[in-house]
């Protein structure tokens, strides 16, 4: 049980998929100026990276070894198009702000990382745990992100009004840098720093 | 059969080809109804929302009750009954050469290089009077073509309300054509001055209300200079005399009969 346990849990803070692998930076940047997007693009991406882990993990013994990466990439790249279709069907309003990055998760480095890194070597049950983890940890990092970047830089949080904007007669004045993907660089630097302070044993070593 | 050999790869591949694309095809064959009902609501509510006529609480078509569609043959400024209305769609019609206008090179101002010669237009009629019209454009902006909807009130000048509502600009800055406090300047501004010259612009920085143009002036975008000169070029084109100044000189001469 234990082993399910570090599988499914140690991808939240102590291998972080973006904090400690510093991977899926790219819609890291992109969809979190939100958070209502970055919510659905999370279920998405946890969708997509449990699928893909079970999928891959059930037909392990199967793939050839000199297709296995053209094997996993498809998986994913239907299960996308499959989420992708799905938000266009029931929340288009979403998907129309998410755009391309729906489509995008297939080059998310996690979901092949995960694919390539632990289901084709594991059972599918724990497969599931890992790419149920790592979806968990990279939506831990991009809801921490998208909090501060809307609540900063909107004074909104999920289109609700927090910090009453000056244009509306209140007191605070958006950052707009806030709403620029270089801000989400700015968050997420931080948070790793704050996350290796906490685990020490993330910090690399000097050379 | 062992399994890095050339049959089981074959096998593998084939066998995985099939089962994804059943599975992709299903998932857009059983849901593109609902997609294009999304599609055409929204589009329905765009139209609605360029007008000043959208309300949240009313459902849309009885609120597009009011609106009727036509199809405009723009060079020669005239409405044309060739086309069924409601499956008329300009990006296919534009497919047909002879219905395709090749912009000539120069004018190309919302750089979009051809399109339909027939377009939908969008009238709100008062029982028999004119009182608006919809007209939708589009051209590039930084990134991503722009599509949006213009409302001109029955002078065929005055700006009712201008809303994109298909673009892929910056989030944040050019993305901010979606504001509703920016689209909130249009209303109200003047296309054309008295000699029908095509003056609408977006401007960088605020406009000088003190200024015999700010009538004719939008205030710019901070941070999307691009996205902002985008949105005056396509308008100068569409409301040009390639677009629709022909009919709406028309409309405001004859009226809509």
């Amino acid at each position: 049980m234990s082993r399910a346990k570090d599988v499914l849990l140690d991808p939240l803070f102590n291998k972080n998929p973006i904090g400690l692998q510093i991977l899926g930076i790219c819609s890291a940047l992109a969809v979190t100026s939100k958070l209502e997007t970055v919510i659905v693009m999370c279920l998405a991406v946890i969708f997509v990276i449990s699928g893909s882990n079970v999928s891959v993990s059930l037909i392990r013994r199967q793939i050839p070894s000199s297709i296995r990466i053209i094997v996993q990439i498809t998986i994913i790249a239907t299960l996308v198009i499959i989420v992708d279709q799905f938000l266009k069907a029931y929340a288009f309003g979403i998907s129309k702000q998410l755009s391309v990055f729906v489509g995008l998760i297939i080059t998310n480095c996690i979901v092949l990382g995960r694919a390539e890194g632990f289901a084709m070597k594991n059972p599918p049950g724990l497969s599931f745990l890992d790419g149920f983890g790592n979806g968990l940890g990279y939506s831990i990092i991009l809801i921490l992100v998208a909090f501060c970047r809307e609540l900063f830089g909107a004074g909104k949080l999920l289109g609700f009004s927090i910090l009453p904007n000056t244009s509306e007669g209140g007191w605070y004045l958006p950052n707009g840098l806030m709403l620029l993907p270089p801000s989400a660089f700015f968050i997420i630097g931080l948070l790793i720093w704050a996350l290796r302070t906490w685990k020490t044993d993330q910090v690399e070593e000097e050379n | 059969m062992s399994r890095d050999s050339t049959a089981k790869i074959l096998t593998v591949a084939f066998l995985l080809c099939v089962i994804c694309s059943i599975l992709v095809s299903a998932a857009a064959v059983g849901l593109s109804e609902r997609q294009e009902r999304n599609k055409a609501a929204e589009k329905k509510k765009n139209i609605l929302v360029a007008a000043g006529m959208y309300d949240e609480s009313v459902s849309l078509d009885e609120q597009f009750s009011m609106i009727q569609t036509r199809i405009v043959d723009l060079q020669a400024g005239e409405f044309t009954d060739d086309f069924d209305v409601a499956s008329f769609d300009s990006r296919v019609a534009a497919r047909e050469p002879e219905n395709r206008m090749v912009i000539p090179e120069g004018q190309d101002l919302a750089g979009i290089k051809a399109h339909s010669r027939y377009q939908e237009v969008y009238l709100v009629m008062d029982v028999d009077t004119l009182r608006q019209v919809i007209l939708p454009v589009y051209g590039k902006g930084l990134w991503s073509t722009m599509y949006g909807f213009i409302s001109l009130d029955a002078d065929m000048t005055t700006v009712v309300g201008f809303a994109f509502y298909e673009h892929g600009e910056t989030p944040g800055l050019g993305g901010e054509i979606d504001n509703p406090d920016w689209k909130k300047l249009w209303p109200g501004k003047h296309i054309y001055d008295d000699q029908g010259n095509t003056r609408i612009e977006v401007i960088k920085g605020t406009v000088d209300r003190d200024s015999a143009n700010a009538i004719y002036q939008v205030d710019g975008l901070s941070g999307a200079t691009l996205t902002a000169r985008g949105v005056s070029n396509l308008l100068q084109y569409w409301m040009g005399k390639n677009g629709y100044q022909p009919l709406l000189t028309r409309l405001k001469r004859e009226g809509v009969n």
